[in-house]
């Protein structure tokens, strides 16, 4: 079984993210990126995966500009077997990127798109559920376990009530979330062996996908600075600005 | 010029920080509290060194090494440098001079020390021969097939963690257009050969866990076969395979300036003073500039240097400058990073005081600062002398 797992370049998670001074987005110029920490978590699974056996093969692939390589290579000397690159300039948006993976995978046939919950850039948090409508294929997102037993996955999502434990038949695609693993960091000789691996490159056009975009960008803000909060003498004070102040009970 | 680090050479440095943050760091304030590195972590720390890859980075590929080129391994160094030193040794970097191996030895000393089977430690300094290293009074007497060597070296490195010392004694005179000059031979030497004896070093102010010793040859027979390059000929083995190691010291320096800038940096911004950051004052945040340049500068250098190494037309003043320059940087940036902090950074609770005290043996050991000047301002006046 082959395991696709989808990767994004975003900022390294420990930069302060600034606007640009014309508020035409975030600052990305002389900045360090990373793979999406859940992206990691992702590729750290799919290699373990294919270490115990589940899997065969070991898939990164990710949308982007040529500097998205970087990222692919980080994939490769974490472990991974080979590379796709589709590549392009557009800031793609969600759907567009769930339509050039349905194209992967339509080519690559995978047992498995495991992928990041979402990425810590844009944090939509869209783009396995699209992939998953567009294939009609079953969904685990937030992942915070991963079992397969003979073709049956065993997924433990994370949810707002606690954990939900779902069955699922192969194909599918699953999101992770971040107590899935630990990532390792990668070894030197792996680092040195991940130039020698594989990394095609394609296009959109090449995968008969229109990027277009939809939305369009009008500003970008930083949030606003939060007030200091302020400490009240006892629980009938709370409960009265809680009341009468907040309104929220 | 391309100044753009290789994607190889960017994964390098963001596994073996990771590994720094993640396996060193965290044992740092133990070995800070207690001098010592229990042989458990130190082996702990070694295997997964071995798992990762990084032992040995130093070494060739073909013999087990990770075959890094000189720049790639001085970023290395860099970021191992962030850490208490006596961690981060547990990631051996096997002398260089082990490649002078031949024969036997390469089994017996060269793979064993990239397998981590084998620790090695240099040997050269003597009570009264510090850099006038060949004015040494460790003798080596040819006696048949053997050398018998009597004398004493300190400041011996590691020593106490190490299973045979790559050892250089006098073997003869020799005469120089400077007078005459001890004849210098270098050997391999086992831990436990009787007539050679391991002692405590001295307690050193700097790198807390990594012990000096003191060692004892007593009428020490060694083997001819363990003569590492050809006898009298030591110091052309040394100065063919030691040099880049000043670039070793000079990029850890520069990773332990880095980690004390960051936090110097971070505290600037967030420590607030009649009513402000601290960094609002120029008093402070001039501080924060000479020193950001000091350490771009110590970097460029060095990694020039390394360059240069690869290029095969690196000199041993490009060294000198680097390890100079980059030794004194982390003097000054260190004691302003402390300054920045004001009382906190004198405390055992943050590493600066550490990374302070740490600072003050890189200008002296591998050959002090003014040894240095003098690599430096000779390779300048030389030429032009007659």
């Amino acid at each position: 079984m082959k395991v696709l797992v989808p990767v994004k370049r975003v900022i390294d998670a420990n930069i302060k993210v600034r606007v640009k001074a014309d508020q035409s987005g975030v600052e990305t110029n002389n900045v360090k990126m990373a793979m999406n920490p859940f992206c990691e978590i992702a590729v750290e699974e799919a290699i373990r995966m294919r270490e115990s056996g589940s899997a065969e093969e070991v898939i990164v692939v990710a949308a982007g500009t040529t500097q998205a390589q970087e990222t692919l290579r980080t994939g490769l000397a974490m472990g991974a077997d080979r590379a796709i690159l589709i590549e392009t300039d557009v800031a793609l948006e969600p759907l567009s990127v769930a339509k050039l993976l349905k194209a992967v995978v339509d080519k690559e046939d995978p047992g498995i798109v495991l992928m990041g919950k979402q990425a810590i850039d844009g944090d939509n948090n869209q783009t396995g559920q699209m992939l998953a409508a567009l294939l009609d294929w079953p969904q685990g997102a937030f992942a915070s376990k991963i079992e397969n037993n003979d073709g049956t996955l065993r997924v433990v999502r994370e949810v707002d009530a606690g954990l939900e434990t779902l069955s699922m038949s192969l194909p599918a695609v699953l999101t992770v979330d971040l107590r899935l693993n630990d990532p390792r960091y990668a070894s030197l000789p792996n680092i040195m062996k991940a130039k020698r691996k594989p990394l095609d490159t394609v296009t959109p056009a090449d995968l008969n996908v229109d990027v277009t975009p939809r939305v369009m960008v009008v500003k970008v803000d930083e949030p606003p600075a939060r007030d200091a909060g302020i400490i009240v003498a006892d629980v009938t004070e709370l409960v009265d600005k809680l009341r009468n102040e907040a309104k929220v009970i | 010029m391309d100044f753009a680090l290789s994607e190889e050479q960017q994964m390098i440095v963001d596994s073996t920080r990771a590994f720094v943050e993640q396996e060193l760091y965290p044992h740092e304030e133990e070995v800070e509290r207690t001098d010592h590195i229990r042989p458990e972590l130190f082996a702990q720390i070694a295997q997964k060194a071995l798992d990762m890859g990084f032992y040995a980075a130093n070494m060739p590929e073909e013999i087990g090494g990770g075959g890094l080129d000189a720049v790639s391994l001085t970023l290395f160094e860099r970021e191992l440098g962030r850490a208490n030193f006596g961690l981060q040794y547990a990631v051996a970097r096997p002398s260089n001079i082990l490649r002078a191996c031949r024969g036997e030895q390469i089994d017996r000393y060269l793979l064993p020390t990239i397998r981590g089977e084998k620790i090695d430690c240099l040997a050269m300094t003597e009570p009264g021969a510090g850099s006038d290293i060949r004015s040494m009074t460790c003798r080596a007497i040819r006696d048949g097939d053997d050398y018998v060597i009597t004398g004493t070296k300190h400041f011996i490195s590691h020593a106490d963690v190490s299973d045979f010392v790559i050892l250089f004694a006098a073997s003869g005179v020799e005469q120089t257009a400077r007078g005459p000059k001890n004849k210098i031979t270098s050997f391999l030497v086992d831990m436990g050969t009787p007539g050679f004896q391991v002692k405590p070093g001295y307690k050193s102010v700097s790198h807390r866990g990594y012990h000096n010793c003191i060692l004892e040859f007593d009428q020490c027979r060694v083997p001819t076969s363990n003569i590492l390059g050809e006898a009298d000929k030591g110091f052309d083995v040394a100065n063919e395979w030691l040099g880049a190691t000043r670039l070793q010291v000079a990029g850890m320096c520069i990773g332990r300036a880095q980690r004390a800038f960051e936090l110097a940096c971070d505290w600037a911004a967030t420590r607030k003073q009649f009513g402000k950051t601290i960094g609002k004052n120029q008093g402070v945040s001039f501080k924060l500039a000479d020193m950001i340049v000091d350490i771009e500068a110590a970097e460029l250098l060095t990694l020039k240097a390394a360059w240069m190494l690869d290029q095969g037309t690196a000199r041993d003043q490009d060294f000198a400058m680097a390890k100079l320059f980059a030794t004194e940087m982390l003097a000054r940036v260190s004691d302003e990073a402390i300054q920045i902090f004001g009382g906190m950074g004198l405390m055992a609770d943050l590493p600066l005081e550490r990374i302070w005290r740490d600072a003050r043996v890189e200008r002296i050991w591998d050959g002090t600062s003014e040894i240095q000047r003098h690599i430096i301002s000779r390779a300048l006046l030389r030429p032009l002398e007659n």
